[in-house]
């Protein structure tokens, strides 16, 4: 179980100068060394999925798998099905048929809240914040299985809770820092523009100590600059060992970013490869890219 | 780490800059704990003036002040409770009345004596039971009541929420007034609800027991049975009330111990509901009444929190209906109408959803301006006036405004006060709604962790500079 | 073959819906128990056929009054709950008027005491004998004082207590709603008091008796009376929604404001337009409700509000043939629960009712189909 034990004070002595790693990192990367050697190399498997809406098929027989430390983007044009697969990998639609297993367990059908216990969290499209609540809350809100969400202890063993929140607390600043959003910390969350809302959002999806996210469009609606920083912090994370499935329809991020790339059609995965596979790729350009190319 | 310049904090908390114009006399009136203080010695000063001004007997004017506290008691406590389910979780609850209802019955059933065992004439009997136990029963079944109507109904929109609570509420009160359940036999016990007639409370007199279970400690040192009931209340309060009120001085003393009792529950409730509120449960609990597919994506089974939540709230609904009629001899089903869930809605948005301090405040408001301070406004004039006859319709009172007569029209209003307060009421609300949805003082901000949200100090020892 | 295929559509059933199945069998045995009762001479059938009647009546006047409570809920979004209190104050104005017509304006009865449908006992409906027979004129002048005045009431009400917040959203215009039903309701109660009155001279009201197997069914001319006006104005709405521009307008409206807004539905006067006909159905709804049941309190329109709720929900929401066979079938539960239970939870056999079909299909047992 990956009871949210924040780590020891002194994981997080890091270098004072530049980027600090938020804990999340260090236990991640812990976990990842000692189970290695039974460890799955490729986390996520999908496999037939299928949804049907009403008469029509928003996702036909859809399969794909995601190697570990990996970051895959899944494209297609709109109405292709990405955000209907996204749905059924994360609990939110229950598939009509296909098995969705993670880290070798079969996770189809289970609730949003299971599947993210199991360490597969994800990201809105359009970014969901909880506006009546001030950016440090948002962020404390995630820590999984913490001590002082069983409500007897909330009330009568404060000073339980207590010392758990002050890792909590501590890990939350950290990983806002590492995004340079810690000069939000106080701000109500509805009161963020858009991009520092993914900004919050995906730091708040750390926070839940995830061995893989599900970004669901991060960069629509962000601007440039902030385009970059969070395609830093991708990237950064990403080499922490973290694995990333990117719904995106912009099509240059994902090819500039991605190692592998999955193009879906009409419900169906078309084509999946390189960027420089699916470039190439007769169908896609057919069906997606048209005349851009 | 380099310290963060404060020019970068946002403003927090609904911190104010002007200092200078909020502090006065050394007190801070932004501090809400003030605010409500002075609220509190607000409203008792002009309840006192009042009947000073006109002369009401000592008795009267001491009575009217002992009821003020017990109204303010019971709509700050049923004000926190709300506030629990919609000021935090975001549970459209207005079946308030039916948690109550089931609270004070359950309680009755239990603890009314056996029938037939000589004290009673009522109609039915009880289970003869401890007082407590019937209040934990009372509480109990409320909660059992409120898991019933969550199983199904929490994963509804709030509209629908809404009409289910009020509904059930509804059914409540069918139930208590229906011939079926109005007597029966349980394992050779004769108790029922009583039906339209409701139930006789003849359980003894409730402040008595507390008091004498808060004796219990000192009956082991002083070797007496309710030591602190006979010898302090009695022999020590009332005597003293008796030297200024010589005829029959226990009522009075009674009315305000039965107030400070419920004041003192009051501040249980408040610790409860803020210490709910300001740890990660309660966070979790604002993150589902912001966004509940977020709270659940990130790993919250955020139905059992719904529940607990609506569980909690609907015990303390019941134990507040407990309270508030079970001293009062007697109850009937056509008094749990929905209008007492109104009232406490109103009490709970004048304080502002959201903030306990504000649920206090907005039940106290409530309390002396809406609830009490028309009825006693009405007392004030009637004796001001000799208590005149009042036109007996509307239509009497109509008729002689035609010759420039407005006198009767003043006091058939002044005689209807019950019914023109809840029109005032309504109006109060509409202005609210439109004017103050925060609250009548404004929004206010009650952290959801169970530490200040400061940044951490460890790291170095110069950032503890930014800690105030 | 067909009994094979229900077989299988069953079995799908209860695998995929279990509360649906659960509610199917639930009726199929309160069925079989009625069937049984009837066998058994336990209920008479006239005594079945009478609770029928009763109900249908009840569900014509709720349908009546849901049909704009529908109407808003979605194309306003939210739950009005003064809905209820706009049928007392249209029972009101409407019973006013028809006592003061009936009473010969002052000739009868003092002037105030009929404008004010005598108060504390001061005139009685059975004194000035008042039913569609005597006072045919009084009855329809009642009837169209009642919805018009109720329709000046929802413009009102909407302008100045809906319209300012409209943009807030469902949940706060519902809450205002609950102070706009307390302040209208308390206000009619300090006007004209609290008594419960008898409205009609019943007993000089038409009927017919016919006989039915094994006993009476009475008919009465207050109950063909209500069907006739009932059943126009559901056709009218009907014609009106499916003919008329402003009723593409409106069904437009309530599948989805903002595109409506946007391909130029001028949204506000199609807003107002929803006030008037539910309006003026809500007043006409209320008035006919004390002509059929003889008796007018100023709780009257509180106490049906649930009942209207619950057709409105059973019937999917924006649905006006929905709130139509919501209401019968709500009038019908409430008026034939007793078959099977003590009357004393007749009214919350309907709620339970609701609150089932809330809980297994939230969107109510007609949605699916064209909406309006």
């Amino acid at each position: 179980m990956s009871d949210a034990e924040p780590s020891d004070a002194t994981d997080s002595e890091t270098d004072s100068g530049g980027v600090t790693v938020p804990d999340a990192d260090a236990d991640v990367e812990l976990d990842a060394v000692s189970e290695s050697a039974d460890m799955v190399d490729v986390p996520l498997k999908v496999r037939d999925l299928r949804k049907t809406f009403g008469g029509i098929t928003a996702v036909d027989n859809a399969g794909f798998e995601i190697k570990k430390g990996s970051m895959t983007g899944l494209i297609g044009p709109n109405g292709a099905g990405k955000s209907t697969t996204f749905n059924c990998i994360t609990g939110t639609y229950t598939p009509d048929s296909g098995v969705v297993e993670f880290n070798g367990e079969d996770i189809t059908g289970l609730e949003p809240y299971e599947v993210a216990e199991r360490g597969l969290v994800r990201t809105f499209q359009i970014a969901r914040e909880l506006s009546e609540m001030t950016v440090l809350e948002n962020m404390m809100v995630a820590p999984m299985h913490q001590r002082g969400e069983a409500l007897w202890r909330s009330v009568f063993a404060r000073n339980d809770v207590n010392k758990q929140e002050e890792e909590i607390l501590e890990r939350a600043w950290e990983t806002l820092e590492f995004f340079d959003i810690e000069h939000l910390a106080n701000e109500y969350a509805g009161n963020l523009s858009g991009g520092q809302r993914k900004l919050l959002e995906m730091a708040r999806a750390l926070l839940t100590d995830p061995d893989m996210l599900l970004l669901d469009e991060p960069f629509a609606g962000v601007n440039p600059t902030l385009e970059e920083r969070l395609l830093e912090h991708i990237h950064e994370l990403r080499n922490q060992g973290y694995t990333f499935l990117i719904v995106e329809h912009d099509m240059d991020l994902i090819m500039e970013n991605c190692e592998k790339v999955i193009v879906m059609h009409q419900g169906r995965i078309l084509t999946e490869g390189t960027p420089e596979d699916v470039r190439n790729n007769e169908d896609v350009i057919e069906a997606y890219l048209g005349g851009e190319v | 780490m380099s310290e963060t310049d404060s020019g970068d904090e946002p403003k927090g908390y609904g911190q104010s800059e002007e200092e200078d114009q909020s502090v006065l006399f050394g007190i801070d009136f932004r501090n809400d704990k003030y605010m409500l203080l002075t609220l509190l010695v607000g409203v008792f000063a002009l309840y006192l003036i009042g009947g000073v001004v006109i002369g009401l007997p000592f008795r009267g004017l001491m009575n009217q002040l002992g009821q003020l506290s017990f109204w303010i008691a019971v709509f700050a406590m049923s004000a926190l409770a709300l506030n629990l389910h919609w000021g935090y979780t975001g549970l459209f609850n207005i079946g308030i009345v039916g948690f109550m209802a089931t609270g004070v019955y359950i309680t009755g059933v239990l603890s009314k004596p056996v029938f037939g065992s000589g004290t009673s004439a009522a109609e039915v009997g009880g289970f003869g039971l401890p007082l407590l136990v019937g209040i934990v029963g009372g509480m109990a079944a409320a909660a059992i009541l409120g898991l019933i109507a969550a199983l199904p109904a929490l994963r509804l929109r709030a509209d629908y929420l809404a009409i289910v609570t009020i509904a059930l509420s509804e059914i409540v009160r069918f139930s208590l007034l229906s011939d079926t359940l109005s007597s029966a036999d349980v394992a050779g016990y004769k108790v029922g609800l009583g039906g339209g007639d409701g139930v006789i409370l003849d359980y003894g007199d409730p402040l008595e027991v507390f008091v004498r279970t808060a004796s219990v400690p000192f009956d082991l040192v002083f070797g007496q049975s309710g030591w602190l009931w006979e010898e302090v209340y009695l022999g020590v309060l009332v005597e003293a009330v008796g030297s200024a009120i010589p005829n029959n001085p226990k009522p009075v003393v009674d009315n305000f111990a039965y107030a400070f009792v419920l004041l003192l529950v009051l501040g249980g409730f408040y610790v409860l509901i803020t210490r709910i509120g300001s740890s990660p449960f309660g966070r979790v609990l604002k993150a589902v009444r912001e966004d509940e597919d977020v709270t659940n994506a990130l790993g919250k089974n955020t139905n059992v929190f719904k529940i607990k939540s609506f569980m909690v709230g609907c015990a303390l609904m019941g134990l507040i209906g407990i309270l508030w009629f079970g001293t009062q001899g007697s109850v009937t089903p056509n008094t749990f109408r929905p209008r007492i869930t109104f009232y406490v809605w109103i009490a709970l948005i004048i304080g502002g959803s959201g903030s306990n301090t504000g649920s206090v405040m907005g039940g106290a408001i409530f309390a002396a301006f809406l609830f009490q301070g028309p009825r006693y406004f009405k007392n004030i004039v009637e004796t001001v006036l000799g208590n005149p006859e009042a036109p007996s319709s509307f239509g009497q009172a109509m008729a002689p405004l035609s010759g420039g007569d407005i006198f009767p029209m003043l006091l058939y209003t002044l005689d209807s006060i019950r019914q023109l307060q809840l029109f005032l009421m309504g109006v109060v609300l509409i202005w609210l709604m439109h004017r103050r949805p925060d609250g009548l003082l404004g929004h206010r901000k009650e952290s959801a962790s169970s530490i200040p949200l400061t940044r951490p100090t460890k790291k170095a020892a110069t950032d503890g500079g930014e800690d105030q | 073959m067909g009994a094979s295929e229900s077989v299988t559509r069953g079995r799908e059933l209860i695998v995929e819906k279990p509360m649906t199945a659960a509610l199917v069998f639930i009726g199929v045995v309160l069925l079989l128990d009625m069937l049984r009762q009837l066998l058994t001479g336990e209920l008479a059938i006239s005594g079945m056929l009478g609770l029928i009647k009763d109900g249908l009546m009840r569900g014509l006047v709720i349908g009546l009054a849901g049909i704009g409570l529908s109407m808003t809920y979605s194309i306003l979004n939210f739950a009005n709950f003064a809905h209820g209190d706009y049928i007392t104050a249209g029972a009101f104005s409407g019973w006013s008027v028809t006592y003061l017509i009936a009473g010969g304006f002052g000739a009868e009865a003092n002037i105030g005491s009929l404008a004010l449908v005598g108060a504390g006992g001061s005139v009685f409906g059975g004194a000035l004998g008042v039913n569609i027979v005597n006072t045919p004129l009084a009855v329809l002048a009642g009837l169209i004082v009642a919805g018009s005045l109720t329709i000046g009431l929802a413009l009102f009400i909407d302008r100045f207590m809906f319209k300012p917040i409209r943009d807030a959203g469902g949940i706060p215009l519902l809450i205002t709603s609950i102070g706009v039903a307390f302040a209208l309701r308390y206000l009619i109660l300090f006007v004209f008091d609290s008594s419960t009155r008898g409205t009609t001279d019943a007993g000089t009201v038409p009927d017919i008796r016919p006989l039915v197997l094994d006993g009476t069914v009475p008919l009465t001319l207050h109950d063909g009376f209500l069907v006739v006006v009932a059943g126009g104005l559901m056709l009218g709405v009907h014609f009106l929604l499916q003919r008329t521009k402003l009723g593409k307008a409106m069904r437009a409206m309530s599948d989805d404001e903002s595109l409506a807004r946007i391909t130029g539905i001028p949204t506000e006067r199609v807003i107002r337009s929803t006030w008037i006909i539910g309006g003026g159905l809500t007043g006409i709804a209320g008035y006919m409700f004390v002509l059929w049941k003889g008796t007018l309190s100023w709780n009257d329109g509180w106490l049906l509000l649930l009942l209207i709720f619950a057709a409105v929900i059973l019937g999917g929401i924006g649905s006006v043939y929905g709130a139509i066979l919501g209401g019968l079938v709500i009038g019908l539960t409430a008026s034939t629960a007793v078959i099977w239970i003590p009357s004393g939870f007749a009214r919350a056999a309907a709620f339970v009712v609701m609150i089932l079909v809330l809980v297994a299909r939230p969107q109510g047992l007609f949605s699916g189909r064209s909406t309006a």
